[in-house]
């Protein structure tokens, strides 16, 4: 049995073929059961998300079964074949696991770390399980891939760092203040980099909200929008005091907060810190109050460069992640390689065994004057012969199953005795042997 | 037994701090748990060196500078170990952990024959004035730690330096907050041990206060930690400043509390 993989992502199509090709949530069963009853087709999960749709499943067959699911992908969809082809891409065997542990690693995202795929991979497994078209090999795979990609996340810190202004902002907030739920942030003038910082800082437990821009109408709005409280801007300093988080967008020519109004501020705060965050060009905030006391002034650029940082770092963390990927390929192709290989001995066994029996009848039906324990004797022997000739084989197969050579072996001895393996179906004891 | 006891403590103070520190400069995410669970074992272990040592010696064993070291050690430890439950804050340990393997590498370099207590100071009064002495201490051991952990990350923050350590640090808040209860329990603590310090030096030495070296000293000492708790109570203050004072305060506590014994011969000088 082979894992295939089919599919299409960022990397290999834009938006508008992405969009053409995604299977919806809604009606996920009928893909599902269509794709499994293809033929050659074993299993099958699909995982559709934004940035990639691609199907996962199991064949004997790896040349006939990933062609058949590339015209599924389009089929389905009433694509004409040409326009899918160029995008889509296939693995099997170990690229195969590899790519499925990348992406659900979050190596393979566009941004790298993102803690959404898994998540989406997780659900895409459930309808497939919940439509019984994962079998043993894709329910024990994606299991791993999700152990795989919890690792990488314990193990590195591809996810640990904020990619984007806004969250910087907020990670920033939270080596100043541990956590955010009593705090308050204000709002000074109006833009959309503001307003999503706000909004994540609001979804991390921020308190609540205070607005306040030149024209007050606009601040009011605002305000509403973030079941906050609006202030006139000429009262500015005397709402000051209560925020923790200042985030600033005016488009005033010159700064608005300088050393000298944060002096009485901070007084009035009892020293508690500040984190003020300038997102406005020219600077709303005289970047001489950083130098005070109990004040941590960020702009723009400062945030531009953490962000820059952590994407760096994140790059660095997931040649780490790729190592541990690496390592459990290796452990995943070993159970691969015994689930292949059993069945052939089981199929051999029982070659030998009917054989055994359909000789031993023979010579018993025509012994006239056996003795009455020839039978017993008969079947000693013959078995007793038997096992001593399979030990040597089985013993080199299993070893051989642990490899990732076993094909020769298992190919050499079907064509040999004329060995045929049952389906999958019948492969669920090897699953209860684990 | 007592002597296995405490260098098997010594030892296991010595891994706790390597994993610590490994903890500490790893750049993959670390928990700390296996160092924890040495250090708690370290300090049971220390808990028995102490109680062994205390019933063959039948008193408190801090009469001399060993089991004073010693002593203080294992109250570092243990009021680290509370922070460290309640804040979850595992790389103050990084900090705490390897000076308290200093202090009991310390007291293992020093003679520890057992001598018999002055009978002028046999008391009840050992066990408050000198548990609450070293109570306090190793509170303002550890807001010294704090304080220059918050010294640390607030430097990271002004200069936008947010490497690795910063990642691993804990919040300002947080250590704000740890700095300001060790203050509020260790300030208290200290203010007790001088009071009953005085009381039992009426009854041992018939003089409530003779300006003893060590008894000036742990008075300036007093007097620092007064003013950080009084700004903190009245102005909040706190942030930089503050934290280069407990710093100070720290230093010359430790200076009270060795540095004393050992330069400035008093009343307090027991060897």
């Amino acid at each position: 049995m082979n894992i295939i993989v089919v599919g299409l992502s960022h990397k290999t199509a834009s938006v508008d073929i992405r969009e053409k090709v995604a299977f919806s949530p809604n009606s996920i069963e009928k893909p599902l059961r269509e794709l499994v009853a293809l033929e050659g087709i074993v299993e099958g999960v699909i995982v559709s998300t934004c940035n990639r749709v691609e199907i996962y499943a199991t064949t004997r067959d790896i040349a006939g079964g990933i062609a058949r699911i590339r015209r599924f992908m389009a089929e389905y969809h009433h694509l004409a074949h040409d326009l899918l082809e160029p995008h889509l891409y296939s693995f099997h065997g170990e690229e195969a696991i590899r790519h499925v542990f990348r992406v659900a690693s979050s190596l393979d995202s566009m941004v790298v770390g993102e803690p959404q795929i898994l998540g989406q991979i997780k659900t895409s497994y459930g309808y497939a399980a919940e439509y019984k078209s994962s079998g043993i090999i894709l329910n024990r795979f994606l299991h791993k891939a999700f152990s795989v990609a919890k690792r990488v996340r314990t193990e590195t810190r591809i996810a640990s760092s904020a990619v984007s202004v806004s969250f910087a902002a907020v990670e920033l907030a939270r080596k100043i203040f541990g956590n955010l739920t009593d705090k308050t942030v204000l709002l000074i003038g109006a833009g959309e980099m503001c307003e999503l910082a706000a909004r994540h800082f609001l979804t991390n437990g921020a308190k609540g909200v205070m607005v306040t821009n030149r024209t007050f109408e606009r601040a009011q709005k605002l305000a509403e929008e973030f079941n906050g409280e609006a202030i006139p801007f000429e009262e500015l300093f005397l709402h000051l005091h209560k925020a923790d988080i200042v985030l600033t967008s005016t488009g005033a020519p010159h700064a608005i907060i300088t050393p000298p109004d944060l002096e009485e501020v901070i007084k009035r705060r009892r020293m508690r810190p500040m984190f003020l965050i300038d997102i406005a060009v020219p600077r709303d905030i005289d970047p001489a109050v950083n130098e005070m006391d109990a004040v941590y002034l960020y702009d723009m650029d400062d945030l531009q460069q953490v962000v820059a940082a952590n994407l760096e770092g994140r790059m660095q963390e997931a040649d780490k992640a790729e190592a541990i990927i690496a390592e459990e390929i290796i452990q995943f192709y070993k159970w691969v390689g015994t689930l292949e290989v059993t069945p052939t001995i089981v199929a051999l066994r029982n070659r030998f065994d009917d054989l055994r029996r359909a000789e031993l009848d023979r010579t018993l039906a025509g012994w006239k004057d056996a003795p009455a324990d020839a039978e017993k004797r008969l079947e000693a022997l013959t078995s007793a012969f038997m096992n001593k000739l399979l030990h040597q084989p089985t013993m080199v197969l299993k070893k051989a199953g642990q490899g990732n050579r076993n094909d020769l072996y298992l190919d050499a001895l079907r064509a040999l005795f004329d060995l045929e393996l049952g389906t999958t179906e019948t492969d669920d004891s090897l699953e209860l042997e684990e | 037994m007592t002597e296995i006891s405490f260098y098997l403590t010594v030892a296991l103070y010595g891994a706790a701090t390597l994993l610590y520190l490994s903890c500490l400069v790893r750049a993959t995410p670390c928990q700390a748990i296996t160092a924890r669970r040495v250090l708690v074992i370290g300090f049971l272990a220390h808990c028995l060196a102490v109680i062994h040592r205390f019933i063959a010696a039948g008193h408190l064993p801090i009469t001399n500078m060993h089991e004073s070291l010693s002593f203080f050690a294992l109250s570092i430890v243990g009021i680290y170990l509370y922070f460290e439950t309640r804040y979850k804050v595992s790389t103050l340990g990084s900090f705490v952990v390897p000076f308290a393997l200093l202090i009991i590498s310390g007291a293992g370099l020093l003679p520890t024959t057992i001598k018999p207590l002055n009978p002028a100071l046999q008391s009840a009064w050992i066990y408050s004035h000198t548990i609450l002495a070293f109570g306090a201490y190793a509170f303002f051991t550890i807001s010294c730690a704090v304080a220059v952990l918050f010294l640390i990350q607030s430097h990271f923050l002004k200069k936008k330096n947010l490497g690795n350590l910063f990642l691993k640090l804990p919040s300002l808040d947080i250590l704000d907050e740890i700095g300001y209860r060790c203050l509020a329990f260790g300030f208290p603590m200290l203010t007790v041990a001088i009071i009953t310090g005085a009381i039992w030096a009426s009854r041992a030495w018939g003089s409530y206060w003779s300006w003893d070296p060590k008894e000036s000293w742990s008075l300036i000492t007093w007097f620092i930690y007064a003013a950080l708790l009084h700004g903190r109570l009245t102005t909040g203050w706190r942030g930089k400043r503050a934290a280069i004072l407990t710093v100070i305060g720290f230093l010359i506590m430790l200076f009270t509390f060795i540095g004393v014994n050992l330069w400035l011969p008093g009343l307090h000088s027991y060897t």
